[in-house]
């Protein structure tokens, strides 16, 4: 079970470290990272397991998009079925 | 790894398309709680509803903060009351509405569904009591609807129910007339009503249908809009074909959502109705839809056509998407619930004539359509029966659902807020059907062969 957890913003210091802190905080492994900077926006996209996580899914997506708005970045972290479902045939 | 694209399409999707799940509906049979003492009747059916859906809005909750898709109404669908009603001789049936509305109150849906008859080709004990009071029982109650199936494909038209039905119609609104006659929003007339739709307001729980289920409507014309935008210029079978493949993916959504709140809830999987439920947010409407595909305005020369391959293709592209497809599944077009219809018909572009011919190749009927205040009863119930013969010949499910907005005449402007919307008092033919209308009787089950 993963989460796909994207980050789009203005790109300054320290955005990969302050999210995959949060990760760790909560028991969430980074599985892997992809990301670009187009002009100074920053586009972020991660994978995490989620196995060991320690407090529920929504709670934690709801902490990171807090977390978010605080940063002035939008970010989002969702179910990876959900992708899977409605991608693949 | 998922593709990029794919996984930023389904933000977009979510976050600036409005794609959401318009309703989990549980349906539940309330055929054990039928006692002739109606008090005793009462007290089974709010224990019954209250056990099974008890925990229904917080796993619905729990899912949506998981999938991180909006899951916009919990509700319920309910065996008709009027067979319920039928076994208390004598007494109102507005108490199971009461009973329904404590229920809806105690676990905190947003609608109960199945205040309603089936009288296609007649009148059971029960329907005509439960018919006579939902005037009554919509002016006392707010999240309770009533739908009312006066005909079918198989049986013909009931017009007695319908000559009943223009009149219990108005008195909807006029009760209500403080509160927007709002009554009349929550009151549908169908023909060839389906026995899993999860869709407001003419949701109940067929006689067919197991004990309980879980249906899922989803929606999403914004999704399908934003899609066409990308096929500028290209010819009507690439128009179809980007619409089967947006219509694959919400449905999938609903699928995912379905089978989650079934698990998660111990109740049975029903069917996901993959319907184009427009909001009055501005890019959700199905209007635009249309007018994206080349219309300049919904309402005009080709919107029949236009409507008709829209509708087709959701129901293709939903189809694979699921394991189970019903209720209405295809395109609504309510024309206060979509900002693209409020707007054609302010402009006048769109008419009730128009509309008519729309709900030949739409998924449902006339629906959330403002009419003055002083439209007769027997034109209410002729519009009724126009609409009904559509649907019997074309063996589809056809509603009407008209606001008579008391005291307000056409231009006139009737606001309902949240997802009912607000829309202009439309003009409609008033020359009278009087003596057609009062003849009652049944119009015969046509002929399912010699189709032309």
């Amino acid at each position: 079970m993963r989460a796909v957890i994207t980050v789009v913003g203005k790109d300054r210091v320290g955005i990969l470290a302050t999210v995959s802190g949060k990760c760790a905080e909560n028991g969430l492994n980074i599985v892997e990272v992809t990301q670009s900077v187009l002009q100074d926006m920053f586009c972020m996209i991660m994978l995490a397991d989620i196995g060991e996580m320690e407090i529920s899914f929504s709670q934690f997506a709801e902490n990171l998009k807090k977390m978010g708005a605080e940063m002035n970045m939008d970010i989002h972290c969702m179910h990876e079925e959900i992708f899977d479902t409605m991608h693949k045939v | 790894m998922i593709n990029t694209n794919d996984i930023l399409e389904t933000i977009s999707m979510i976050e600036q398309e409005h794609l959401d799940i318009r309703t989990v509906t549980i349906g539940i049979s309330l055929l054990d709680c039928i006692d002739p003492d109606i008090d005793r009747a009462c007290q089974k059916v709010y224990d019954k509803i209250t056990r099974i859906a008890a925990r229904q809005v917080a796993v619905c909750e729990e899912i949506e903060g998981e999938l991180g898709v909006p899951i916009i109404n919990k509700r319920i669908s309910v065996t008709p009351i009027s067979m319920l009603a039928a076994a208390c001789h004598g007494q109102s049936p507005v108490k199971f509405a009461l009973t329904l509305e404590k229920a809806s109150r105690a676990l905190g849906v947003d609608f109960i569904g199945g205040y309603s008859a089936l009288v296609q080709k007649g009148f059971a004990p029960g329907d005509l009591a439960l018919i006579e009071s939902i005037p009554e029982a919509l002016s006392v109650t707010d999240h309770i609807c009533s739908s009312v199936n006066i005909g079918s494909t198989r049986a013909g038209i009931n017009m007695d129910a319908v000559c009943k039905m223009g009149y219990i119609v108005k008195e909807a609104a006029r009760l209500t007339a403080d509160r927007n006659c709002i009554g009349a929003a929550k009151l549908v007339v169908f023909c060839n009503a389906v026995e899993d739709n999860p869709f407001m307001a003419g949701a109940f729980h067929g006689v067919g249908e197991a004990d309980c289920c879980i249906n899922v409507g989803v929606s999403g014309p914004g999704v399908v809009r934003s899609a066409l935008a990308k096929h500028k210029g290209e010819d009507l079978s690439a128009v179809a074909e980007c619409i089967k493949r947006t219509a694959f993916k919400i449905t999938r959504i609903g699928q995912l959502v379905a089978t989650r709140a079934s698990e998660r809830l111990g109740i049975p999987f029903g069917i996901v109705d993959l319907s184009l439920a427009p909001t009055p947010a501005v890019g959700d409407s199905v209007a635009h839809i249309l007018e994206e595909m080349g219309l300049e305005q919904c309402g005009g020369c080709g919107t029949t056509a236009a409507l008709a391959l829209l509708n087709d293709a959701v129901k293709k592209g939903g189809v694979m998407a699921s394991g189970h497809v019903g209720g209405l599944s295809g395109a609504f077009i309510p024309v206060t619930e979509d900002a693209g219809m409020i707007n054609a018909a302010t402009t006048g572009c769109l008419t009730l004539e128009k509309l008519e011919a729309m709900t030949a190749v739409c998924s449902v009927g006339l629906d959330m359509i403002n009419i003055p205040g002083d439209t007769s009863p027997e034109v209410i119930s002729a519009l009724i029966a126009d609409e009904a013969a559509i649907g019997m010949v074309n063996s589809k499910t056809m509603a009407v659902r008209v606001i008579p907005a008391i005291g307000k005449k056409v231009g006139d402007t009737l606001s309902f807020g949240g997802l009912l919307g607000e829309g202009p008092v439309m003009n409609i033919n008033t020359a009278s059907p009087h003596e057609f209308i009062h003849r009652g009787g049944r119009i015969p089950a046509p002929l399912q062969s010699l189709k032309n």
